[in-house]
């Protein structure tokens, strides 16, 4: 079992980026569960998403403890919350960043996701988008394959920026 | 057709499919997406049914009940509170004998406020004459509600059917889900008491000492002549649609020592701990209990038997153990976890069954045996 | 409504629900909350009424009819929708669902039948009991004042409202008639005096019912679109009411009212006048 904690805030999409990583997932012939922690709804408060992947049916609820990758879709939560928290020894991080953060120990990428958005004008309600292109970065990072990834935005999403979106990360993620 | 739902979403689609002539509710944290969904469904010409915005839940199923006795189909949700206000008229529904369907998102109760997953909702409304059913995946979800209506709906039963599926941890939770060509799997609603100006009635007036229980007998006969209605049915979607039910799922529990009882979520994850549990040499095994009325038959002599309560009678103790140990007369290990959304992991249920103390109970988190 | 009901001797809610049902026709379900009138139909197995009768809980009886009448209109029946309530499953307990079904713009008629007070139980005070009258949980008299449900119902903005007394049986079949030409939400006032609980003679119930028009403690007017007109009966009273103390000493349970409470009553029948005739005019 494969299994991914996202980091974002409330109204960055988060959650939809885990909704759109389970489709993916399916589409490649596994099983896959998201799951957001959930308190009273608030925007911008920082919150959690979960996704959990694997070749047979997922019967776990409760939260992800250990994870092999985390997903920081605003650097700004990491001021509050460790984001490595429980994280497996070398495990994957994916940043939305311009710059390029380190974490010893770990294998951390960094994408600018926010940029990507707003060259894409991918921005809604003043805020950029950021669940369409990081399931580009997570396709380049093996988690899901690209065909499937562009099938799950396509189905969720009618505007065709965002599968470019998704492109971009792809093709800009670091090394 | 696969695709990825919330356990409200599959809810929602179920219902789309059952088409029910009237849908009255009112919205609550953590089912209000059920509701939200449906209307859209309505307003959007997908759905055949007249959605009445009602101003509380007793007016939700009191307008569910004006609906139903006319001889429509009839569905609502709703969670903890919201559950708690109708109760006036979930007694009523099953008095009237009409075929409800309603999705409850088991929610704790306050005070404090508390939005997270709790049975004791629904556990307070075992006396009324509600079929009851915990489901444990978005897939069991949506296949229930369909169930639900036809299990209602048979005439062998017209009582009202409750699916309980926790809050957050399965309503808001996204899996797979396969949904079905229904086909004529539900058959035609036929209320053979519907309301009918041409064959004035009393319905529901002044009924004496001498003929009330008469009425209750009829309920609770009805409750078991759904036994027989519920394995039908489920034995039915089996073979139309390849997924098998029955009042418990019970996982490797044939040669088990010790078996570990649970509803809803924390059922299923469960099965993750007996799997570890057997890794160490434990013969363990998992009966996660789907319907909770009418109450299964358990097989149970000669095991070490662990009941997780995600609710409790005060003064009393965890309320599905202590009907499991009425029914049975067995002893058992009580654990009283999840209250309120606490966290329950797979690794913790595990460790439930390794430290078992047999005729004691365990309130996990403030750990004290009692 | 068929003979042999069990109402109390004089009940005037027997002889308004006659006329209620008359004007509905046949094609009608009555939705019926615990009040008088669930006594009133019979008891299991019997009923004394000619159209299917569904009773609900005390404070449901407009969600359920809302629930009914939609699923009628959704299988293209116009079947009439009538709630029959009290007033305590109006004014008090059943005022949110009234509400709400008011606000939802539900095809039904909601007719409050007010005895100003909890009946079938005994006589305990509601939200209708008129200031000075005694209950058996106002053993000294009502301190409060009467609860105006007809502003109330005003302010959901039905098409079509109206006050009616028991004492005028006629003019309750043309307003129920009226009503239930209307589309949406329609409600039915009906003031009903009642012998035990009144305390006054069984046989006095329509002089009783009259003596409230003519001294105006009743007023009877319809509003229809907003437009507000007083009855005739009404009219004559306020040019020239009849004094109070003649509606209030034959009734045990004004006996001994403090002077003061009557000026009070008094003060209020004629505010009530003005504000009504004022509405009248200023509609007209």
């Amino acid at each position: 079992m494969f299994e991914i904690r996202i980091h974002s805030r409330g109204g960055q999409g988060g959650v939809t980026a885990a909704r759109l990583l389970a489709m993916a997932a399916l589409h490649d012939g596994k099983y896959a569960t998201a799951c957001p922690f959930y308190g009273a709804e608030r925007r911008g408060a920082p919150i959690v998403s979960f996704v959990r992947i694997d070749d047979r049916p997922i019967k776990i609820y409760s939260r992800i403890r250990q994870p092999d990758m985390v997903v920081v879709l605003d650097t700004s939560v990491m001021d509050t919350v460790d984001v490595l928290h429980g994280l497996k020894k070398g495990g994957r991080i994916i940043i939305n960043s311009a710059g390029k953060r380190e974490f010893p120990g770990f294998e951390c990428r960094n994408v600018d996701l926010t940029g990507i958005a707003l060259r894409k004008n991918l921005v809604v309600a003043g805020s950029p988008i950021l669940n369409t292109p990081v399931i580009g970065a997570l396709a380049k990072m093996g988690i899901i394959t690209a065909d499937s990834a562009k099938k799950a935005i396509r189905e969720m999403f009618s505007d065709e920026r965002n599968v470019n979106a998704a492109d971009a990360a792809y093709k800009e993620m670091s090394a | 057709m696969k695709k990825i739902a919330t356990g409200n979403k599959a809810v929602a689609e179920a219902v789309k499919q059952a088409t029910p002539g009237v849908v009255a509710a009112y919205p609550i944290t953590p089912q209000t997406e059920i509701v939200e969904q449906i209307a859209e469904f309505v307003s959007g010409g997908l759905m055949p049914t007249r959605y009445i915005a009602v101003e509380s839940e007793h007016s939700a199923m009191a307008a569910c009940i004006g609906a139903s006795i006319t001889g429509v189909r009839t569905f609502t949700a709703t969670s903890s509170h919201g559950l708690l206000y109708m109760h006036e008229m979930t007694n009523w529904a099953a008095g009237a004998r009409l075929p409800i369907v309603m999705a409850n998102v088991n929610r704790s109760l306050g005070p404090g406020w508390n939005i997270w997953a709790e049975h004791t909702d629904a556990l307070q409304e075992r006396d009324t004459g509600w079929l009851q059913i915990y489901v444990s995946t978005v897939q069991e979800t949506y296949d229930a509600i369909l169930m639900a209506f036809r299990i209602a709906e048979h005439n062998d039963v017209l009582l009202p059917v409750m699916v309980n599926l926790d809050g957050f941890l399965l309503s808001h939770i996204m899996q797979p889900v396969d949904t079905v060509e229904l086909g004529d799997f539900i058959p035609a609603i036929y209320l053979p008491h519907a309301i009918d100006p041409k064959h004035p009635a009393g319905y529901g007036p002044l009924t004496g000492p001498d003929q009330h229980f008469k009425f209750r007998w009829e309920i609770e006969r009805s409750m078991r002549d759904s036994v027989k209605v519920i394995e039908q049915t489920e034995k039915e979607f089996a073979e139309r649609f390849g997924r098998k039910y029955g009042f418990t799922e019970d996982y490797r529990c044939d040669d088990a020592d010790v078996i570990v009882i649970a509803l809803g979520t924390l059922g299923k994850e469960a099965e993750v701990a007996v799997d570890i549990l057997r890794n160490e040499g434990v013969k363990a095994g998992s009966m996660r209990i789907r319907w909770l009325r009418p109450f299964p038959k358990l097989e149970l002599k000669g095991k070490d038997v662990v009941v997780i309560d995600r609710d409790y009678s005060f003064g009393f103790g965890g309320i599905v153990a202590n009907e499991i140990k009425a029914k049975t007369g067995i002893s058992l290990y009580s654990v009283i976890a999840g209250i309120g959304g606490q966290e329950v992991t797979y690794d913790d249920i595990a460790g439930f069954v390794r430290t078992r103390r047999m005729g004691e109970e365990f309130w996990f988190g403030v750990n004290t045996h009692v | 409504m068929l003979k042999c009901t069990s109402a109390c001797a004089g009940c005037s809610d027997s002889l308004a629900l006659r006329y209620v049902l008359k004007a509905a026709g046949p094609d009608t379900v009555m939705v019926v909350p615990a009040c008088c009138t669930s006594v009133i139909q019979g008891i299991y197995p019997n009923t004394a009424f000619n159209v299917p009768v569904y009773n609900i809980a005390f404070g449901a009886a407009a969600a359920c009819a809302s629930g009914m009448s939609n699923a009628f209109r959704a299988a293209g029946k116009k079947t009439n929708v009538i709630v029959y309530a009290g007033d305590g499953g109006t004014l008090d307990i059943g005022i949110q669902a009234m509400s709400g079904a008011f606000e939802r713009g539900t095809d039904f008629l909601y007719i409050c039948y007010d005895n100003e007070a909890y009946g079938n139980t005994g006589m305990q005070r509601s939200g209708g009991t008129p200031m000075g009258a005694k209950t058996t949980t106002t053993p000294t008299g009502k301190t409060d004042a009467k609860k105006d449900i007809d502003a109330i119902i005003a302010a959901h903005d039905p098409p079509y409202m109206a006050t009616a007394c028991a004492a005028y049986p006629q003019d309750i079949f043309k307003k129920v008639q009226k009503a239930l030409t209307f589309r949406g939400p329609t409600f039915l006032h009906i003031l009903a005096p009642c012998p035990p609980g009144w305390r006054y003679p069984t046989e006095k119930s329509v002089e009783i019912g009259k003596l409230a028009v003519k001294t105006g403690m009743w007023v009877l007017y319809e509003r229809e679109y907003g437009k507000v007109t007083i009855g005739p009966q009404s009219k004559a009273a306020m040019k020239k009411p009849l004094p109070l103390e003649e509606y209030l000493s034959p009734q045990g349970r004004f006996k001994g009212i403090d002077p003061k409470i009557v000026e009070i009553l008094k003060q209020r029948i004629a505010k009530n006048y003005q504000r009504l005739a004022a509405e009248e005019e200023a509609s007209a």
